[in-house]
């Protein structure tokens, strides 16, 4: 039997524990105290680092599951779909190509009009593929976890993106994995343009993933719903011209000053599996300022 | 057995590693919104069955764990586990002898009162809960439990946890 010896069943059957109140008063006291630092001074970086580099392996095995499916999906696909998708897959490289090619001259000369301007280029040198392990349990707080660090060469406030487009940028690296905050997340904004227009404003994060909201836009411009955003460059955080979303929603409230607009981001933020960082290298653009909300 | 020694530590810990990796399984579509707690669960389950040896600080310690995994503010789920694994230990000899369904309403006072804690030094941060939605995961806790309950007994006893 599992269950306790008489004596000792005794004592706990009909003691009661005095001290368990005071532990509880200590033991809160030093959580509170821990979020008090965490929060304010950011000072507990180290411990958070050491722990989580004690918890990546069960991150890691948290993710054997999607892992192994992988593995079986890739290694007992049949010849013919592999071929197949071999086909595919070199049709749309040659297409890209093409497209690059354009890209690259485009680029060249965007450069060299640039320098005649004078003004700051921005090209993000080196991407880097980093693969989700985990979301945050709170339902409110957009935030990843994604399975490249420090070791990997990544730092806070490097942009993320997908295949459609903007998804948030790095908050903290620690050293194993890295935490990125999503544009969704109701204390991110993002400085963006309406691509049509040319109007710059802020898409401030809703905590829904398929909603921005685009505050500070008077009723007099022009906007329309299926306009795209663009970053706008501003802030110095993400490179000018990636796609971030399409407007779905323009009310003109006549009451107040601003019109009450909405977007839908374009990458797909409640399914992300992989992302891209961006190395930014913002020369001539002064330090960002934290994404807060204005 | 061996008296007043304590033994199968291991056990402990596997369980609350298995419950680690349990509440990062999403459930399917909307019920995803209900997935309880596993942690907080196991970590009650201990504390009611082994009272004098899993209590506060143990509670404290998983939920420091539990922070840096789900990214949360340092402290944040320590304090709200170390605050349920206090409750349980005061409360334990009646829960014991309650009903399943009892003990499943107990279970999710429990819960209720975590989430209401973690949500609220949410809050406090600049991340102020939406809706009522954030409590669903209790639910889905009471739900669960008398499930949990059986299977970590049955463990319990088949390792001869003490």
């Amino acid at each position: 039997m599992a269950e306790l010896k008489p004596s000792k069943r005794f004592r706990y059957l009909f003691t009661l524990n005095p001290a368990a109140t005071l532990r509880l008063g200590l033991w809160a006291a030093l959580a509170m105290g821990m979020m008090t630092v965490d929060h304010r001074y950011h000072s507990l970086d180290g411990l958070r680092d050491l722990l989580s580099t004690a918890v990546y392996p069960l991150q890691t095995l948290m993710q054997a599951p999607t892992a192994i499916r992988t593995w079986f999906t890739q290694n007992l696909a049949n010849r013919d779909s592999l071929l197949e998708e071999n086909a595919r897959l070199r049709e749309k490289q040659i297409f890209l190509n093409a497209q690059l090619q354009k890209l690259t001259t485009l680029e060249a000369e965007n450069r060299r009009l640039r320098s005649l301007l004078e003004s700051a280029v921005n090209t993000p040198e080196r991407v880097l593929i980093a693969e989700l392990l985990a979301v945050d349990f709170d339902l409110y707080r957009h935030h990843i976890l994604l399975n490249r660090g420090r070791r990997h060469g990544i730092e806070a406030s490097q942009p993320v993106i997908d295949q459609h487009g903007v998804i948030g940028q790095i908050m903290r690296a620690d050293l194993l994995t890295s935490t990125a905050i999503l544009i969704t997340d109701p204390n991110h904004a993002l400085p963006i343009q309406i691509n049509r227009t040319g109007i710059r404003t802020l898409a401030r994060g809703t905590g829904h993933f398929q909603q921005l909201d685009l505050p500070h836009i008077p009723n007099s411009e022009d906007v329309k719903v299926g306009d795209e955003l663009v970053t706008s460059g501003l802030g110095g955080r993400f490179p000018k011209g990636y796609p971030v979303g399409t407007i779905t929603r323009v009310e003109f409230d006549p009451g107040s000053p601003f019109a009450r607009i909405t977007a839908k981001p374009l990458a797909q933020l409640d399914r992300i599996r992989e992302v891209m960082l961006l190395e930014n290298r913002t020369d001539g653009v002064t330090a960002a300022p934290a994404p807060v909300v204005p | 057995m061996t008296g007043d020694r304590t033994q199968g530590g291991w056990v402990i810990a596997l369980s609350l590693l298995a419950a680690f990796l349990l509440s990062g399984v999403p459930l399917p579509g909307k019920l995803d919104q209900f997935r309880p707690d596993w942690v907080a669960m196991t970590l009650i389950y201990w504390c009611m069955a082994l009272p004098h040896r899993i209590g506060i600080g143990v509670g404290w310690l998983v939920g420091l764990l539990l922070d840096v995994a789900r990214g949360a503010l340092l402290g944040q789920y320590a304090l709200a586990l170390s605050v349920i694994a206090y409750l349980t230990l005061q409360a334990y000899r009646r829960i014991r002898i309650f009903s399943p369904w009892r003990q499943a309403l107990t279970v999710l006072v429990l819960l209720l009162i975590e989430q209401v804690l973690v949500f609220w030094i949410s809050g406090v941060i600049g991340y102020p809960p939406r809706d009522g939605w954030y409590l669903a995961p209790a639910f889905g806790g009471m739900v669960a439990w008398p499930l949990l309950f059986v299977v970590l007994r049955d463990v319990r006893r088949h390792f001869q946890v003490a």
